[in-house]
């Protein structure tokens, strides 16, 4: 198997030319190769499952309310038009290397740009009304996250405590996916100033040809690595043990239940008017009698 | 980069005696065969040493794909035959001399004499660059080398360019659009008839070819139905030079026309784009009208709508409005 395509210039020059496309296939094999290792793992894992530290308190679990609001409107539209790209774009850019053939550029491009859109609204709207904190991984994280492991081990150590709003392994992946989809952006950006689109005029010399290769080869990689990432995701979103969290994707909201077992409250704190009006919509006769 | 050279690379070669002997042969090699008919296209491209096929299939030998039958139908003409074969075809000449006309201008009578009527359409650009052996995206690459500010590209496209601006070199190609011909393709698997129009592709659907042809497929023979026979036929071509060279646009348009109104009519023009583009919308505007100079002209500027030429081949613009206009109104008028 290659790892990159070369090719000769009008100087006889070697010159790269983008990945070979024997990576998709290793990407896609590598995505189903996690999900045959991981559910192994769970198989292997379910007993040795460590329970997490931390009980609350009966006077603070009256003060949960039934929903808990885990994704705003706002972050359900971004991932899911986000997503919707996302496919677009992987469709596009792949099913012609497979001998799909249709005019595919265009609609490449303009998902791209979509894509680009979503990014730069979810960057603003996470930084000026989300917890940015919630995503980014701690210290803290990774000396818990070393506890967890311990325990499936079955060394001796304190039980992890609960997560706050995201998991480690959350955090993990969203890392993972956003240096991926940074490199692919920044790249297809480029790629866009060599075809002829109306943004801008058409430029093929704006690198040298050394250059644009790599640029081509990032674009690839970052894609094939966003391949394998993807069919993790939806491995996980499937999963019967983290339906409550692909549901809450779609609803917004998890149960009381699902947030005193999955979530440590003082590491999530729930804004006092997002539960209310959660609770407000779930009950309105009850609310409506304790007022009269 | 290819330099001309005395000796091709080595190849199998094979000279089956039927149809299904050839198709087999392709299946065989699995995309690594070459089809050859006439050689014109393909020696340059071996000796250039820029395709190396593991296999050549001639199927020069093949007695089904020459010649023309003719029914009540149409005319069905065998993809091996020659194009000299078409000009002097009575029947072609008689009532689809559109297509007769068409292959006259095709490069000298040697090479008509050897090149054929499948092998013209199915011929790949003559872009230079391209046709040099340099990796661009057409041969695989990721760069148009003739789309730069400093790029020879007179002879490249004004319309329909998706990364690459090379053009479909075919004569017979606008013609056979013209007259709605159907093209017979087969493989492994059976056959499938395409219409003219649709056997061309653009790079935006698939940069490395310039036809639907598949590895695998041969074209088999080209079908022309008796709906335009007789029709009011125009074809023109413009080169640098009266012979042996290719077109910087030609034009091919059939009309049927009843009390002095176009009943009907069907127009193609190639040079252009990297396929032969049929004008539907031109066609439209021209249906029922009377053929006046005031029509042929509006005919050629709606020709030209959304153009954008090159650095140095803006000329087709001028040349393919008034090469549209003279194929509605004629040359002499």
């Amino acid at each position: 198997m290659e790892l990159l395509q070369w090719a000769q210039n009008p100087w006889d020059q070697e010159i790269l030319v983008r990945i070979s496309w024997d990576l998709f296939w290793a990407a896609t094999a590598a995505g189903m190769v996690f999900v045959m290792g991981h559910l192994l793992f769970r198989r292997w894992s379910a007993k040795r499952k460590p329970a997490p530290a931390g009980n609350v308190s009966a006077d603070l679990t009256r003060k949960i309310p039934e929903r808990v609001v885990r994704h705003p409107l706002a972050s359900r539209l971004f991932h899911w038009v986000m997503a919707a790209s996302m496919f677009v774009l992987l469709f596009t850019g792949f099913l012609p290397v497979l001998g799909v053939k249709f005019s595919w550029l265009t609609i490449h491009w303009v998902a791209g740009l979509v894509l680009i859109g979503t990014i730069i609204f979810h960057i603003i709207h996470a930084s000026f009304w989300l917890n940015l904190r919630d995503i980014w991984i701690s210290r803290r994280d990774l000396s818990e996250w070393w506890l967890e492991v311990k325990q499936y081990l079955g060394r001796p150590g304190p039980p992890p405590p609960k997560p706050g709003k995201y998991p480690m392994e959350n955090k993990f992946f969203h890392h993972l996916v956003l240096v991926a989809t940074f490199a692919v952006i920044c790249t297809g950006i480029l790629m866009m100033v060599r075809i002829g689109t109306p943004i801008w005029t058409r430029n093929a010399y704006l690198f040298s040809e050394s250059t644009w290769g790599w640029v081509y080869v990032l674009h690839g990689l970052s894609s094939v690595a966003l391949v394998t990432m993807i069919i993790a995701h939806i491995y996980f979103a499937i999963l019967p043990e983290k339906r409550w969290l692909t549901i809450s994707m779609i609803a917004g909201w998890i149960t009381r239940q699902d947030y005193i077992e999955n979530h440590d409250p003082e590491r999530w704190e729930i804004p006092e008017e997002a539960p209310a009006a959660a609770q407000q919509a779930q009950q309105p006769a009850r609310l409506k009698q304790e007022s009269t | 980069m290819a330099v001309i050279r005395d000796m091709m690379p080595a190849f199998e070669l094979f000279q089956p005696e039927s149809t299904e002997q050839a198709l087999a042969l392709l299946n065989r090699y699995d995309g690594e065969a070459w089809v050859f008919a006439g050689g014109l296209d393909s020696v340059d491209w071996f000796k250039d040493r820029a395709k190396r096929p593991r296999a050549v299939v001639d199927l020069g030998g093949i007695a089904d794909l020459k010649g023309v039958r003719t029914s009540a139908d149409g005319i069905d003409i065998g993809a091996l035959t020659t194009l000299t074969e078409v000009v002097n075809h009575p029947e072609i000449a008689g009532k689809f001399n559109l297509l007769s006309e068409a292959a006259r201008a095709v490069a000298t009578p040697q090479i008509r004499n050897q090149a054929t009527l499948g092998g013209n359409v199915s011929q790949d650009t003559r872009c230079a660059y391209y046709r040099g052996g340099w990796t661009c995206y057409r041969a695989g690459g990721n760069i148009c080398y003739a789309d730069t500010p400093t790029s020879i590209n007179r002879e490249h496209c004004i319309f329909g360019a998706s990364r690459c601006v090379a053009v479909n070199p075919s004569d017979t190609a606008p013609a056979l659009i013209a007259l709605d011909a159907r093209m017979v393709i087969r493989n492994r698997r059976g056959e499938r008839v395409v219409a003219a129009e649709d056997f061309f592709i653009g790079p935006s659907l698939d940069i490395t070819r310039m036809t639907v042809l598949r590895a695998g497929d041969i074209l088999t023979a080209i079908r022309i139905p008796r709906d335009w026979a007789e029709a009011r036929f125009y074809f023109e071509k413009v080169r640098d030079r009266q012979a042996w060279d290719f077109a910087l646009v030609n034009v091919a348009s059939a009309m049927k026309i009843r009390n002095g109104n176009i009943e009907r009519v069907r127009l193609a023009v190639n040079g252009v784009a990297p396929y032969p583009v049929r004008l539907k919308k031109v066609e439209e505007r021209l249906t029922g009208q009377r053929i006046t100079e005031d029509s042929a002209a509006a005919a050629g500027e709606m020709a030209i709508e959304s153009a954008k030429p090159l650095q140095h081949n803006g000329y087709k613009v001028p040349l393919l409005r008034n090469l549209v206009k003279r194929s509605i109104r004629g040359a002499e008028a």
